[in-house]
C-alpha cells in the first residue's frame, strides 16, 4: 500500500476583525490509497477546514501558516491556481452535504454531473460523456431518465446520491465527504453509507469522511482521527480507538453516546464549551473541560505519543493507570 | 421549459386585470372635478345651444352606464375619442408620442441594464476591493442625482460649452434631409443627451441590485461545489452564480420599463422631447380627459404586460417557479 495523502504539520489561520483564529494547528496524518479515514469532533474543531484545505478550497481570509499537503508525493500548497484547478475533481473530488444546497437549483442534475467531465477531459466525445453520466446515475441507484430533472425534484437522499454520482464523474483517487449524511433521516443515512462503502470498495477509492457523528464514522471508516479545538488529539484504527480510547476527550465523546445495549441512563455530556481559538488556552486545549486535568495540563502542551499499535494520542496522563 | 397551461393561466389573469383597470380608469374620470366643456368653451360666452351641441358631440349628456358601454365599444374599435385641446383623434397623438418615448426608452434601457448589470457583476466578483468600493460609491452618487439637474448640467457641458450635441427636440427644426440615413443620424444626435442622462441616473440601481444579489449567491454551497469541480472562477461566476442572480434583475427591469415609459417626464421636459411624459403633463394642466384616459390605460397596460413578460422569463430561467 502506498501513501496517497500525507498531511504534515498543517496550521491554518482565519483573519477576522477580532483577530486571527487558529482554526487548525499542527495537524498531521497519512492516508493510504483505498483506505477510509474518519475525522470527528465538535463543530468548529477544524475538521472541515482541514478537509477543504486539501484541494485548497478555503475562503480568501484563510491563511496557511505552515505545513505541507503531499498528494501522490507532490506538495499541493506549491501549486498555482491553474495547476490546482486541474487536480480538483479529477484527482480529489468532494461530497458535500448535498441534501442542503450543494447542487445548483437552476441546472439539471445531468448538466451538473457532465460539467466536470467535459471540463477535465476536453477530448471526450459528447456521446461518451452522456453515457458516463447515465452509468453514474444507475450506479448510485437513480433511474437514468431522471438526468433531466432539477435538484428540487429530488428528495434529500436522492440529492445526496446525485452528489455522489457527481463526485465519481472523473474517477478521482480521493473523495472528501464533508458531513455526507447529516440532515438525512436515519434510514436514508444507512442507505447512503452503504452506497458510499460499496463504491469505495469497488473503485478502490481513498476517502476522508468528516462527521460529528461517531456512529457514522464507526460504521464506514478504517481509521479515525479525533480533533479538538484545531488539534489532532487522537488517531488510530477504528477498533482500537473505540475499544481503548486513550485521550480523555475521546473517552468523553464515546461516553456521551447512548449505548442501546447497556442500561438506560442519561447521556453523559461534556460540560463547558470549546475554547476561543483567537486566544487558545495554554497547555492542553482540552484542560478546562477535562475531568483528569492536573497542574501540568495547563502549562505545557502534550505531544502525540504512541499508545498502542498504530494508535497515538496527545495527553500528559497517558501511561498512568486508568481510574 | 415553458408549460403552455401556466402561460395561459397567467394570460387570463392579465386580461382580468386589464379589464379592472379599464373600468377603474373610466370611473376615475367621471368623478374627477372640472367641467371639460367649460375648458373647451374658453371664450365664456357660448350660447347654451352651442354648449349642448358640444355635450352631445362628446357624449357627455348620456347616463354613466351608457357612457361606460360606449367607452368599452370604442376601446375595442381603437376609438379613443378626440382630444379636447388638440382637436385631433387621441389615437393619432398617442401613437406619435409613444413612438418617441419608446425610441428614447429603448436606447436608455439597453444601456442602463447592460452597463448596470456588468458593473454589478464586476463589483460582486471583486467584493471588498478598491474597484468594488468605487463602483458602489459612484452608483450611489449617480442614483442620488436629480434627473433634471443632471440633464441641465449635461446641456451646459455638452450642449453649450462643447457644442457637441443638440439640446432640445427630436429633430433639427426646419432641416431637410437628403437620405433616410441623414434623418436617422439627426435623430441619433438628439438622442445622445437624454439617453446619457437616463443612463447616469438609473444605472446605479441595476448595479447595486445585481451586486447585492450576486454577493448573496456567491456564498451558496453550489458555488463551492463549482470551485471544487476545478472550474476557474469566471466560469463559476457566469455559469453558476449569474443565472441564479437573474430573477431580481428581471423584476427590476420590468419595473424600470413601466416606470420610465410614464416617468421620463423630467428628461422629456428638460430636453423638450415630445414623448408620453410631456403629453400627460400638458394634458393634466389642460384637463384633456380623453388624452389622460388613453395615456393611463396605456401605462397600466404597459405595467401589466411588463410583469407578464417577467413572469414568463421567471419560468424560463428558474425551473422551481413552475411549481408555484
Amino acid at each position: 500500500m502506498s501513501t496517497l495523502l500525507d498531511i504534515q504539520d498543517l496550521a491554518i489561520n482565519f483573519k477576522t476583525r477580532s483577530g486571527d483564529v487558529h482554526a487548525v494547528d499542527g495537524v498531521s496524518f497519512q492516508l493510504e490509497a483505498g483506505k477510509v479515514l474518519g475525522i470527528a469532533g465538535e463543530s468548529g474543531c477544524g475538521k472541515t477546514t482541514t478537509a477543504l484545505s486539501i484541494p485548497r478550497l478555503l475562503p480568501s481570509n484563510a491563511r496557511l501558516v505552515r505545513g505541507h499537503i503531499l498528494f501522490d508525493g507532490v506538495d499541493l500548497m506549491q501549486f498555482s491556481e491553474g495547476e490546482i484547478e486541474k487536480i480538483r475533481w479529477k484527482q480529489i473530488s468532494m461530497v458535500f452535504q448535498g441534501a442542503m444546497n450543494a447542487l445548483n437549483p437552476v441546472k439539471t442534475i445531468g448538466a451538473q454531473i457532465i460539467e466536470p467531465i467535459v471540463w477535465h477531459e476536453p477530448a471526450i466525445a459528447r456521446g461518451d460523456a452522456n453515457q458516463r453520466v447515465l452509468e453514474l446515475l444507475e450506479r448510485v441507484g437513480i433511474p437514468a431518465a431522471r438526468a433531466r430533472s432539477y435538484p428540487h425534484e429530488f428528495s434529500g437522499g436522492m440529492r445526496q446520491r446525485v452528489m455522489i454520482a457527481m463526485a465519481l464523474a472523473c474517477r478521482p483517487k480521493l473523495i472528501i465527504s464533508d458531513e455526507p449524511v447529516t440532515a438525512l433521516d436515519v434510514m436514508i443515512q444507512a442507505q447512503i453509507l452503504n452506497l458510499l462503502k460499496d463504491l469505495q470498495k469497488q473503485m478502490n477509492l481513498a476517502m476522508i469522511f468528516i462527521s460529528h457523528d461517531l456512529s457514522v464514522i464507526a460504521e464506514s471508516c478504517d481509521e479515525i482521527a479525533i480533533m479538538y479545538a484545531g488539534k489532532l488529539v487522537e488517531r488510530g484504527s477504528i477498533r482500537k480507538v473505540f475499544s481503548q480510547p486513550a485521550h480523555p476527550y475521546t473517552q468523553a465523546l464515546i461516553r456521551s453516546f447512548p449505548n442501546i445495549y447497556g442500561k438506560q441512563e442519561l447521556i453523559h455530556g461534556i460540560p463547558g464549551y470549546p475554547p476561543n481559538l483567537i486566544h487558545p488556552p495554554t497547555g492542553c486545549r482540552f484542560h478546562e473541560r477535562c475531568d483528569r486535568c492536573i497542574d501540568i495540563c495547563a502549562q505545557s502542551e502534550p505531544v502525540l505519543r504512541e499508545v498502542g499499535e498504530g494508535q497515538i494520542a496527545a495527553c500528559h496522563r497517558i501511561g498512568e493507570t486508568l481510574p | 421549459m415553458l408549460r403552455f397551461g401556466l402561460v395561459l393561466k397567467k394570460a387570463v389573469q392579465v386580461i382580468i386585470t386589464l379589464f379592472a383597470v379599464i373600468t377603474f380608469n373610466f370611473l376615475l374620470f367621471r368623478v374627477l372635478p372640472g367641467d371639460p366643456i367649460r375648458l373647451i368653451a374658453r371664450a365664456g360666452n357660448l350660447s347654451p345651444e352651442a354648449i349642448s351641441r358640444l355635450r352631445d358631440l362628446f357624449g357627455l349628456d348620456k347616463p354613466l352606464v351608457t357612457q361606460y358601454f360606449y367607452y368599452l365599444r370604442n376601446l375595442f374599435t381603437g376609438e379613443f375619442g378626440m382630444s379636447y385641446t388638440y382637436r385631433r383623434p387621441v389615437i393619432d397623438i398617442l401613437q406619435e408620442r409613444i413612438a418617441n418615448t419608446v425610441i428614447l426608452l429603448a436606447a436608455a434601457t439597453v444601456i442602463v441594464v447592460l452597463i448596470g448589470v456588468a458593473a454589478g457583476v464586476i463589483a460582486a466578483a471583486r467584493r471588498g476591493s478598491k474597484t468594488d468600493q468605487s463602483l458602489v460609491v459612484t452608483s450611489l452618487v449617480f442614483w442620488s442625482l436629480p434627473t433634471f439637474w443632471t440633464g441641465l448640467i449635461l446641456v451646459i457641458l455638452l450642449g453649450v460649452y462643447v457644442k457637441a450635441f443638440p439640446v432640445s427636440g427630436i429633430t433639427t427644426p426646419g432641416a431637410s434631409f437628403d437620405s433616410s440615413f441623414a434623418r436617422l443620424l439627426d435623430l441619433g444626435k438628439h438622442l445622445v443627451l437624454p439617453t446619457i442622462t437616463l443612463a447616469i441616473v438609473d444605472m446605479g440601481q441595476f448595479m447595486l441590485i445585481t451586486r447585492s444579489t450576486l454577493v448573496d449567491v456567491l456564498t451558496e454551497d453550489y458555488i463551492l461545489t463549482g470551485k471544487a469541480k476545478g472550474l476557474p472562477f469566471r466560469r463559476v461566476l457566469w455559469g453558476h452564480a449569474v443565472p441564479n442572480a437573474l430573477l431580481p434583475i428581471i423584476t427590476t427591469t420590468a419595473l424600470y420599463v413601466s416606470l420610465v415609459i410614464g416617468g421620463a417626464i423630467q428628461v422629456e421636459t428638460v430636453f423638450s422631447w415630445p414623448g408620453m411624459g410631456r403629453l400627460m403633463y400638458d394634458a393634466v394642466l389642460r384637463r384633456d380627459y380623453p388624452i389622460l384616459e388613453a395615456s393611463f390605460l396605456f401605462l397600466a397596460a404597459t405595467v401589466i404586460l411588463a410583469n407578464f413578460l417577467s413572469d414568463i422569463m421567471y419560468m424560463v430561467i428558474d425551473p422551481r417557479v413552475k411549481e408555484a
